[in-house]
């Protein structure tokens, strides 16, 4: 903008450099132009909807009308959300905490495995990574129900062996962390599978050739190498897993294993008057998880990456 | 094992060290020593496998067969961390996410060295860099980057440091400050450096030993000058500088030499300079040894008539193509110390002499035919 008003400003008195002027003017408002579609998208079904999210987590109910509500600023919803649902956020940032950590655990090796060994089966692997996304989500997770069921082969197996306390692997938080972390796992391969490829293979060369031996080769020179993918991969994990209501709905249990994503899905749709609760919810989680992933990515962040 | 090998101290030992990947041979047998304290260059084009041999020095490749050893010490088999070896890499390889500093101290610091940072300052002072040691590597320029590269390796002290085709990337004048640069951190060190390069030119400049490669096999080795004026093989002598070739067929002797005959040109080589003596024999001279003339010169030993066929004027000297009666194309180099330089042009007539002390005479080989034949070509 400073710039084409700068330039329209010097053309005005040299008229000289009237002809480019109009080519300097769109120039000068192309880019303007070009995010208006991303904008008026983001304003209408980002923007207005956070807004209305605000207004409804603060509104109050008539007295006597169940389901009816009236613009307030009623702080008192929060205070009862998160008073009652306290350990459902809890429960959420243990089980996507958990998740993410799984998730990295598998996915690091994997990346590696694939950025410098895989040679030609490197895109196989790639294709493989991604395939599940063929199949909706929703589906992928009830088959998990499947294949974690009491009847099926794994539980029975461990259930024979006497390895597994309770009975049961769903309705139990290790089917919902198993889940997310399933769900996920590729948010968190590609991302560092990307920085890893980007990785001159001779650094990794260098780092043993002055004294640091495989492992710490890895610790000092790639890891940090991968570090910007890394943090991109546990902010794709962590975030939607937090807000993930799907995993414990379909593999956890009704009581022991809900996460805020099922007590704001309740809220919303089964409790009637739950609105204010359900939009209070909401804000809380939206507000917590920007607070933990600023306070991560300034603690862990790269230039490359924020 | 680890503290042992990296202790290893002395001359660095190839003994019939060999490579082979799935489909070809890199490296073919090779032996050879490298005095403690010398600057070594590996010459050689590209897939000769010169780099393949540093790599094995490093321990980044194993041998398939042979042994690698400094001094007494076996180092064969044996990690790059645990070899007193480091490289400065063809493309630097500088850490990017570490600062300069950082980069320098990292050899020191995986050695557990209490005064990592103290090192690596002074490695930046020997480079001249130590105003850029809280930059990192990806705000500096190529020069500057080969320096740092070079201090990361030089701060370790290692017994032999290995340099990978270093000046590469750099453009000529940078490339010509950086040999002397390099020489006089060498000898500043005096630690074992071997440069791999395929620029005969910074080969020579810099080494006090050269070996030049092909085909995974050393074809000679020895000091430049020697290198240059007595090569013994075809390869060679095109290779390290330029030659005149001609093949034949060695009919005698007279006194010192032999006599040749090439082409209906009888030709003279000393003894002590032919590697042939009997048989097929290659004969060669350098372009700086032989002189042009406008008429048959008297008394010179050596001469034949030739065509000129190309003139180019550098300067200091005049460079001059001519096509020899055998039909290769060989090439006179005059230097312009006359008042009155010869005027020639493409199609004259001229006889070429040398003094028959500077011929030499190589094995007549398919590399030597080859480079004959390429220069019938040009």
């Amino acid at each position: 903008m400073t710039t084409a008003f700068a330039a329209s400003a010097r053309e005005a008195g040299d008229p000289q450099l009237t002809p480019p002027r109009r080519g300097g003017r769109r120039r000068g408002w192309t880019p303007y132009l070009l995010l208006v579609p991303g904008l008026l998208w983001l304003t209408l079904f980002f923007i207005v909807p956070l807004v209305q999210l605000g207004s409804a987590s603060l509104q109050s109910q008539w007295p006597g009308a169940p389901g009816y509500y009236y613009r307030d600023v009623n702080v008192g919803n929060y205070v009862d959300a998160l008073s009652s649902y306290g350990v459902h956020f809890l429960r959420s940032l243990a089980y996507a905490g958990l998740a993410t950590v799984l998730c990295f655990v598998i996915a690091f090796p994997l990346a590696y495995a694939m950025a410098f060994k895989a040679g030609r089966w490197r895109n196989v692997m790639l294709i493989l990574v991604v395939a599940p996304f063929f199949t909706s989500f929703i589906l992928r997770t009830i088959a998990w129900r499947q294949i974690l069921a009491d009847d099926a082969p794994l539980a029975r197996t461990l259930n024979a062996l006497h390895l597994l306390p309770g009975g049961h692997i769903t309705e139990t938080w290790v089917a919902v962390v198993a889940g997310l972390t399933y769900n996920f796992l590729p948010f968190m391969v590609l991302p560092i599978y990307t920085s890893l490829e980007r990785a001159d293979p001779r650094l990794l060369e260098a780092g043993r050739d002055l004294y640091a031996d495989r492992l710490t080769t890895l610790r000092t020179v790639t890891i940090p190498l991968a570090a910007p993918g890394i943090l991109a991969g546990t902010l794709l994990t962590f975030i939607p897993a937090a807000g993930d209501y799907v995993n414990a709905e379909l593999l956890g249990s009704d009581t022991s294993t809900k996460m805020v994503g099922n007590v704001i899905n309740s809220q919303f749709f089964t409790v009637l008057g739950g609105y204010p609760t359900a939009a209070a919810l909401s804000i809380s989680l939206m507000i917590l998880i920007l607070v933990l992933v600023l306070g991560y990515v300034r603690r862990f962040g790269t230039e490359e990456v924020l | 094992m680890a503290t042992n090998t990296r202790e290893a101290h002395g001359d660095l030992v190839l003994e019939n060290v060999t490579k082979e990947f799935a489909d070809f041979t890199a490296v073919d047998d090779l032996s050879l020593v490298v005095p403690r304290g010398s600057f070594f260059a590996l010459l050689g084009p590209s897939g000769c496998g010169k780099t393949t041999t540093l790599r094995m020095v490093a321990g980044l490749e194993q041998p398939t067969g042979g042994r690698v050893l400094i001094g007494e010490t076996d180092i064969t088999g044996t990690r790059p961390h645990e070899r007193p070896v480091n490289t400065v890499f063809q493309s630097y390889a500088l850490f990017p996410h570490l600062t300069v500093r950082e980069n320098v101290a990292f050899g020191p610091k995986r050695r557990k060295a209490a005064d990592a940072m103290r090192l690596a300052d002074d490695a930046l002072e020997l480079v001249q860099l130590s105003h850029l040691a809280a930059r990192k590597p990806g705000q500096l320029s190529g020069g500057q980057q080969q320096r740092v590269a070079l201090a990361r390796a030089v701060v370790n002290q290692p017994e032999v440091l290995l340099l990978d085709e270093p000046l590469g990337a750099l453009d000529l004048k940078l490339r010509r400050q950086m040999q002397v640069e390099l020489k006089r951190i060498q000898s500043e060190v005096g630690l074992t450096f071997i440069h791999v390069t395929h620029d005969q030119e910074e080969a020579m400049t810099m080494a006090d030993t050269v070996a030049v490669m092909n085909r995974g096999r050393i074809e000679q080795m020895g000091p430049p000058e020697r290198l240059y004026d007595l090569p013994q093989t075809a390869f060679v002598a095109n290779f390290v500088g330029q030659s005149n070739l001609g093949v034949g067929r060695i009919h005698g002797t007279d006194g010192d030499f032999i006599v040749a005959e090439v082409s209906d040109t009888k030709v003279r080589i000393p003894k002590q300079r032919s590697e042939i003596h009997d048989g097929q024999v290659m004969f060669g001279v350098r372009p700086e040894k032989v002189r042009i003339h406008e008429s048959q010169p008297v008394g010179t030993g050596n001469d034949v008539r030739a065509v000129v066929t190309d003139v180019s004027f550098t300067g200091v000297a005049t460079q001059y193509l001519v096509t020899v009666p055998s039909g290769a194309n060989w090439t006179v180099y005059e230097q312009n110390l006359d008042v009155e330089p010869i005027s020639l042009r493409p199609g004259d007539d001229v006889w070429l002499s040398w003094d028959p002390t500077h011929a030499f005479g190589v094995p007549v080989d398919e590399d030597g035919r080859k480079a004959a034949l390429a220069e019938d070509g040009a």
